[in-house]
């Protein structure tokens, strides 16, 4: 069965929590004493006067129940007759805006809820703009708390159309707009007679179907985590197929550098392998003795990977201290640690297009093509 | 690849990644059914290598007698070095959970044990079997979980963690615990076992056993130390999590195989947890015993 990895995200109290604690609730995915505390929480610290508080369901720090917020991202696992997904439920305020960007960077899709009252907030924007950074495509926003506007189909359609307008410039394939009341249930996921003038889909539906990016296997890059060396007579490479195939007697070039060598063994506990596909985890013997080491990338040498050590890139600043203009810092690029520099100075959660210089060459592959196998070899400050 | 095998390659670069980055790892091995997932997957991750570090069991002398053997006997075949320890204040006192309640008995052996025993070897880094899906404090650590020197975890300010790129930077007695198995399911767990072949402790499937009732529970009676006021019945019975002997419920069930389990999985209507005594206290008792050091 396919998997789904999406996130919830948005301004703060927008109602993201409540949806997917309602989701869960509504496809009869809760065990039965997880139904049971959430009843008893519900009357001790819930915000609706007792009735179920679904938003308990993701909430679990003690420091969230208090507050009525939450805090870090929650994981959550279910399956449906169509797909499995894991939900990273993310917080909204600003504060905790790194944690939102935790979640989104495994994502494939995102739900971004709008309060239907409040509209585009500017909170709404920057998640927005960080699910667009992050190689998110598809979209669904869903439109929140119209049960508190009567379900009002006018409503509605303004607030997609001030978020479409804002959205037309962030690349997504698609946004699916939704009109919703996460405490209601409505449209979450059966359609309801509350909104007979909406027939598109309910946001259960929109997740079963929304197509997954599948990436084009191109040539193939090996990282190197571990030099794997029990005894005299073995020296392999331990680390994983960040795309492409990976094949037996191919010729490789160890990045960064121009040393070539050939793949000799690919071995797993289970046996050798002709061929490792993207995602696994092998180790790889080579022809000869070329010197290779953590954080080095072995690429198919007809179709090398390309290495710099200057950037013009996007950053996301997630440290209280803000980023100072010249300062050393490091990054983490794949399986190695570099020292960096950056020319402007960013505020704590802003986001900026900046170049950037790193103190020793890097091989580097676009993120927009390559999303899924950038996703564990890029930068982060 | 299909769900179990992209789960499996996700856990074997978290366990090479820790490895490749931290001065004293150590595995925490607490004989269940994760904690055999685990062990399968570090030994795949570095073969043809062993397992660069020791397995570490907290003991609190109230385990299942056969957990213990099962312990030992993993240990012995993979030939890895096992370190068991026991909190020398609880052995002195005589700590258990039948004078000192769960809770006490919990903290002092479970708790204040592992602190004692990273300290003493000066582990930097901890592997654990925790998953997302276990409980509500659990679901939002992240992989590369950080500790103080105090072994502390503040849920309140976790370090971003984006793709897999993980943070391993500490300061001397500070360290991570890293949860390799975060984004599997029970389910998944089961299913892999059975793909795979993993032993796992008998327990886990249904026989005949010995058990009473105490607190809602169905205590199963491993020895003669439990205090006993009736004579305990014969029930068909398994686990779905195990721990101290006195503080686990067993569950009724005909599952006699790994397929019978994932089976019976699917139709669950109770999560793991339920058999549990001491997470029963009140909700939000794991995140308390977390920030304290619990693993
Ligand atoms: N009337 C109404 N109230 C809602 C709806 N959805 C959520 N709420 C309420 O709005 C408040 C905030 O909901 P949460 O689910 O915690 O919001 P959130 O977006 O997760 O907030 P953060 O995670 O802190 O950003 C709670 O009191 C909810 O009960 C809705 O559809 N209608
Ligand atoms: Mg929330």
């Amino acid at each position: 069965m396919e998997l789904l990895r999406f996130i919830t995200c948005g301004s703060v109290d927008d109602g993201k929590s409540t949806l997917i604690g309602r989701l869960l609730y509504e496809s009869k995915l809760l065990y039965a004493d997880h139904l049971a505390a959430l009843e008893a929480d519900s009357r001790r610290v819930g915000t609706r006067g007792g009735e179920l508080d679904f938003a308990l369901l993701v909430d679990g720090l003690a420091a969230e129940r208090e507050q009525g917020i939450t805090i870090d991202v929650a994981y959550r696992f279910f399956a449906t007759e169509a797909r499995r997904f894991i939900v990273a439920d993310t917080p909204g305020h600003e504060q905790y805006t790194r944690n939102m960007v935790t979640g989104a960077s495994t994502a494939d899709a995102a739900v971004i809820l709008l309060d239907a009252r409040k509209g585009v907030l500017s909170q709404t924007r920057r998640h927005a703009r960080i699910v667009s950074l992050l190689g998110i495509r598809h979209v669904a926003l869903a439109v929140n708390k119209l049960d508190l506007l009567g379900y009002s189909r006018e409503s509605f359609e303004k607030v997609c159309f001030e978020f479409t307008e804002f959205a037309a410039d962030l690349g997504f394939a698609e946004i699916t707009c939704v009109p919703m009341s996460a405490t209601e249930g409505v449209n979450v996921v059966g359609h309801s007679e509350l909104t007979p003038w909406y027939d598109g889909k309910t946001l259960l539906q929109w997740l079963e179907t929304v197509v997954v990016d599948t990436e084009e296997n191109g040539p193939s890059r090996f990282l190197v985590q571990w030099v794997n060396r029990p005894d005299a007579t073995f020296r392999g490479f331990s680390g994983r197929v960040l795309r492409g195939t990976l094949r037996r007697g191919d010729e490789v070039r160890v990045l960064p550098g121009e040393r070539t060598s050939t793949v000799d063994r690919i071995v797993t506990m289970d046996g050798d392998l002709l061929e490792a596909p993207t995602g696994s985890s092998v180790t790889v013997v080579l022809t000869d003795d070329v010197d290779a080491s953590r954080g080095d990338v072995l690429a198919f040498a007809a179709d090398p990977a390309g290495v710099a050590d200057a950037f013009q890139a996007h950053l996301v600043w997630l440290n209280e201290n803000g980023l100072l203009p010249g300062r050393q810092y490091l990054a983490k690029i794949g399986a190695r640690t570099v020292g960096f520099t950056a020319t402007k100075a960013l505020q704590l959660n802003e986001i900026g297009v900046d170049s950037v210089h790193f103190d020793t060459p890097v091989p580097f592959e676009s993120y927009r093509t390559n999303a899924t196998s950038a996703r564990s070899w890029c930068s982060t400050g | 690849m299909d769900h179990l095998d992209r789960l499996e390659a996700d856990s074997i670069d978290i366990f090479r990644e820790a490895v490749a980055e931290s001065e004293r790892p150590v595995l925490l091995y607490s004989i269940g059914k994760d904690s055999s997932v685990l062990l399968h997957l570090a030994r795949k991750a570095f073969h043809p290598s062993k397992p660069p570090f020791p397995l570490l069991h907290v003991d609190t002398t109230w385990k299942f007698r056969e957990m213990i053997e099962f312990r030992d006997r993993t240990a012995a075949e993979l030939g890895l070095e096992l370190i068991v320890h026991r909190n020398p204040e609880c052995v002195a006192l005589g700590i258990n959970p039948f004078d000192h309640g769960s809770a006490r008995h919990t903290d002092m052996w479970k708790t204040q044990g592992l602190r004692q025993a990273l300290d003493e070897h000066r582990f930097d880094l901890a592997f654990g079997g925790a998953r997302r899906d276990e409980e509500a404090s659990r679901a939002k650590e992240r992989v590369f979980s950080f500790r103080t020197a105090q072994h502390r975890w503040d849920p309140k300010n976790q370090r971003p963690e984006l793709w897999r790129l993980y943070n391993t930077r500490v300061a001397p007695g500070e360290s991570i615990r890293v949860f390799p198995l975060s984004n599997w399911t029970e389910l998944d767990v089961w299913r892999y076992v059975e793909r795979e072949g993993i032993p796992v402790v008998p327990l886990y499937f249904a026989a005949w056993r010995p058990v009473v009732d105490r607190d809602g529970l169905l205590i199963m009676v491993d020895d003669d130390r439990m205090p006993l006021t009736e004579s305990p019945r014969h029930e068909l019975v398994r686990f779905r999590t195990l721990g101290c002997y006195p503080l686990t419920g067993a569950v009724r069930s005909e599952a006699r195989t790994v397929p019978e389990i994932v089976e019976e999985m699917r139709a669950a209507t109770t999560s793991e947890r339920q058999g549990r005594l001491i997470d029963h206290d009140q909700s939000g008792s794991m995140e308390r015993k977390k920030r304290e050091g619990y693993f």
